[in-house]
């Protein structure tokens, strides 16, 4: 922030102190709080967040990005869902990055973003996030912002301990919430127990261009695998998941998820069995999935089926797979930025519970084990322990770090953010949320690095934090500064969806390598007008291909006749723009599907089929130029019997 | 109303199945399009409307306008692996406003050699934005042109010394 501003604003904050003084005394405290609150909120008008912060959109099935300190919402990005407003979903290029083996699915539930690490530090390269309802995993470009990529894990249900990275981006892992029947198959539900199995997926990434592949399946006992997060550090190579449900009941789980008084976190060795997997181990089973692949240079998604899955049964891999006792369902399973600390955030509890990386590898070497589940060793509870935060609140769901040896952590029942710090197990803070926390997001607030100046805390319930909007509202987010010894929450925002997480970032990591367009002399697009004398129309039997070309502001070709009624119209639209933010829109009347949002030097499609003899409009919704509201054209829709030959202008040519 | 009863008209036509249509084919858009009051707000005609050679066919080969192009002297044989370039990229990026052979959403571009200046045309090319805020024949272009404005193609010097090597063979 521009210093002179800075004291302008001081001086104005201490001028209305002065007033409050004058007005009541009573007033005077709450005064200066809230100037110094607005202070470090406000961004002011030209000027830029520090950092950028992704939440996830939970059932709106995107990816929002906002900016701290201001709380300001910047893009929601289309992930999971069909979004009319760029076309997303709808366009020909992007409907396969919505298929699944169970066909085109428009929507799903949008979880737990990831930034790509190198070294266990951010790298804003890409941002992860799972798709519960459909088990899928997406990955979004951090220059583009556009989802590039999404592939479905078979074998898994309520894809919910995802979408977690290790520490080079080596695999971004997705647990399955629900175990079941693997490979599906009818059989009676009350036949669950020791029957179901829980697949924990890892999928590696690609160094350079991140995609991923389902490297290995690893098929757990029939537990609910709620969440997880990788080791670092000390600790890179294994990989934690929290567990519910080690009842393994089928019914009224409310009650029978929660009848034993310790559940488990399995630590995974992930290293030892990629060894064993490049070795020839494990087993292939037929499967079908569907693996979406987005393409920059031809601005097209295409979906291939995969047809098998490499799965590995833990007993096979002896020392890869152990279980932690953990009290009360442990929901969050967070690694502090040492590695040395896993903590399991009893959500059942009053307390957290911190296993030791260090205890938990001299327990495994002494195989110091107190019985074993499905033949998984388990480790000694009092063994493994770090210690325990007797925090005072109630249902700890998550728990992020400062990177000054302290952590945040979320309570849902009692309503709070608890600062507590590691190794003394000591709570400093405490603060109320509003309300009914349950995710925080420090940026880097999972990684060896932790950017611990803001953390923002995301609600599940509204209520009277905004003016009233009916029944529904948009779920509310509290940011805090945590720079001092206490926090001090300083602004109220709406988020969208629900958010479950988010993950942020310094903004300087990301803005400098933000596209600003696509260059037309990259663009690979098969229907793509290179230059506008391409334009023209093409006639294959009843599809009619409109290779077509837009810049401010005209469409080339703008008048078209010789379509028929029962034709299948394709709008081919390259967009001429080689400057940045100018995007042009697309729509014709009655047309089955949304708008296109066409970026510059970006080819999109859109599909028409005319019902109706007469002469059509279409038009550019994007507000491009002086001379928007004449970005315009025609189609002539003649009978199907109709004889017209295919003809296209624009103006005289 | 005068557009809805050349609607109707067109309509009518497709009703009667009047094969080829052409007669429709003098409703340019761009020329009768651009009537709207909020249009004239926007591009409200000042000094053109004074002037009374229009900026298309003014000479103004003293003015350099303004940006990063402050002086460019060109050498007196014309670099034909230039042209090249510049014709293909003037096709690219430029020919779905302006034609070689008519005025079209822009001016045509023959013979502007002889009407600006080299650092004029380099300007107007990089930076069409400040040109149109800050060069008054820029300016006044755009009330001519019916206030489409120039885009900017981001082109980097050289591809736009290699356009304005292609504009130096269109006589």
């Amino acid at each position: 922030m521009n210093k002179s501003k800075y004291y302008l604003g001081a001086i104005a904050a201490l001028a209305l102190l002065f007033v409050g003084c004058q007005q009541g005394a009573n007033n005077s405290g709450k005064g200066a709080l809230s100037s110094s609150a607005a202070e470090k909120v406000y961004v002011a008008p030209g000027e830029q967040d520090e950092y950028y912060a992704f939440l996830s959109g939970g059932y709106s099935g995107n990816l929002t990005v906002y900016g701290l300190p201001s709380g300001r919402m910047f893009k929601e990005i289309p992930v999971f869902s069909q979004f009319p407003t760029s076309g997303y979903g709808y366009s020909e290029e992007t409907k396969p990055m919505l298929n699944t083996s169970f066909g085109f699915i428009p929507w799903d539930d949008a979880h737990h973003p990831d930034i790509s690490q190198t070294n266990g530090e951010l790298d804003g390269r890409w941002i992860f996030i799972n798709g519960n309802n459909t088990p899928r995993i997406a990955r979004i470009s951090l220059s583009t912002f556009e989802t590039e990529e999404i592939i479905e894990i078979p074998n898994s249900a309520g894809n919910h301990s995802s979408s977690f990275i290790t520490e080079n981006t080596e695999y971004v892992v997705a647990g399955t919430r629900f175990s079941v029947p693997v490979p599906q198959r009818d059989m009676p539900i009350n036949e669950y127990k020791s029957n179901f199995k829980g697949a924990l997926s890892f999928l590696s990434v690609d160094p350079e261009h991140g995609h991923m592949d389902l490297k290995f399946q690893l098929l757990m006992p029939g537990f609910n695998y709620d969440l997880s997060h990788p080791g670092r550090g000390k600790s890179h190579g294994w990989f934690f998941f929290t567990t519910y449900n080690t009842e393994e009941a089928n019914s009224l789980m409310e009650v029978n998820s929660s009848q034993n008084d310790k559940d488990f976190i399995a630590a995974i060795n992930w290293k030892m069995i990629e060894e064993y997997v490049n070795n020839g181990g494990g087993t292939k089973m037929p499967t079908n999935y569907a693996h979406n692949i987005y393409d920059e240079a031809t601005h097209t998604g295409t979906t291939t089926m995969k047809k098998e899955v490499l799965t590995v049964d833990p007993l096979d891999v002896p020392g890869a797979v152990f279980f932690l006792p953990t009290p009360k369902s442990p929901h969050g399973c967070d690694v502090d930025p040492s590695g040395q600390y896993i903590i399991g955030n009893g959500k059942l509890s009053a307390d957290l519970t911190v296993h030791s990386f260090d205890k938990m590898i001299a327990a495994i070497n002494d195989k110091k084990f107190d019985g074993e589940a499905y033949g998984i060793p388990i480790l000694k509870f009092e063994d493994v322990l770090a210690g325990t935060v007797k925090s005072g609140g109630l249902g700890p769901l998550h728990t992020e770090f400062d990177g000054k040896g302290n952590a945040y952590t979320t309570f849902f029942i009692s309503s709070e953010v608890v600062k507590w710090e590691l190794e003394t197990w000591e709570v400093i803070d405490r603060k109320p949320t509003y309300y009914s926390v349950g995710h925080l997001m420090i940026p880097g607030g999972n990684s060896r690095k932790p950017f611990g100046k803001y953390v923002v805390a995301m609600n599940k319930i509204t209520k009277d934090r905004y003016l009233p909007t009916g029944p529904e509202m948009e779920h509310s987010a509290q940011i805090y500064d945590i720079s001092g010894e206490k926090m001090e929450l300083i602004y109220d925002f709406p988020t969208h969806g629900e958010p479950h997480y988010a993950a942020g970032c310094p903004a300087e990591l990301l803005a400098a390598n933000s596209k600003k367009i696509y260059r037309l002399d990259e663009n690979k697009h098969p229907y793509a007008v290179p230059n506008p004398a391409d334009a023209r129309v093409e006639r294959k039997g009843n599809e009619v291909h409109i290779y077509m070309s837009t810049i401010r502001s005209h469409f080339t070709p703008d008048n078209i006749e010789g379509v028929k009624v029962g034709d299948k119209v394709y709008f081919h639209i390259t967009n001429h723009e080689q400057d940045f933010d100018v995007p042009h829109g697309f729509s014709m009347i009655g047309q089955n599907t949304s708008e296109l949002l066409i970026m510059p030097g970006q080819t999109k499609t859109s599909i028409w089929e005319p019902k109706k003899v007469g002469v059509w409009p279409f038009y550019c919704t994007d507000f491009c130029s002086a001379l928007h509201q004449e970005m315009q054209g025609y189609v002539r829709v003649s009978p199907a019997s109709s004889n017209i030959e295919l003809s296209w202008s624009l103006g005289d040519d | 109303m005068k557009h809805r009863i050349k609607f109707l008209l067109i309509v009518a036509a497709a009703i009667q199945l009047s094969c080829g249509g052409k007669e429709e084919k003098k409703d340019d858009s761009i020329k009768i399009g651009g009537a709207k009051q909020e249009v004239k707000k926007e591009t409200s005609p000042t000094a053109a409307a004074t002037d009374e050679v229009p900026a298309s066919e003014r000479i103004t080969l003293d003015n350099k306008g303004v940006g990063e192009v402050k002086d460019l002297p060109l050498d007196p044989v014309i670099n034909q692996e230039m042209v090249a370039r510049g014709a293909e990229l003037f096709k690219t990026n430029c020919t779905a406003c302006h034609k070689i052979d008519k005025r079209f959403i822009g001016p045509s571009p023959t013979g502007i050699t002889k009407r600006r200046s080299p650092e004029w045309i380099m300007n107007m090319i990089l930076d069409p934005q400040l040109m149109v805020a800050e060069d008054r024949c820029a300016k006044d272009l755009l009330v001519e042109f019916n206030g489409a404005a120039m885009a900017n193609q981001n082109l980097t010097f050289d591809q736009a010394r290699d356009i304005l090597e292609y504009f130096r063979t269109l006589e």
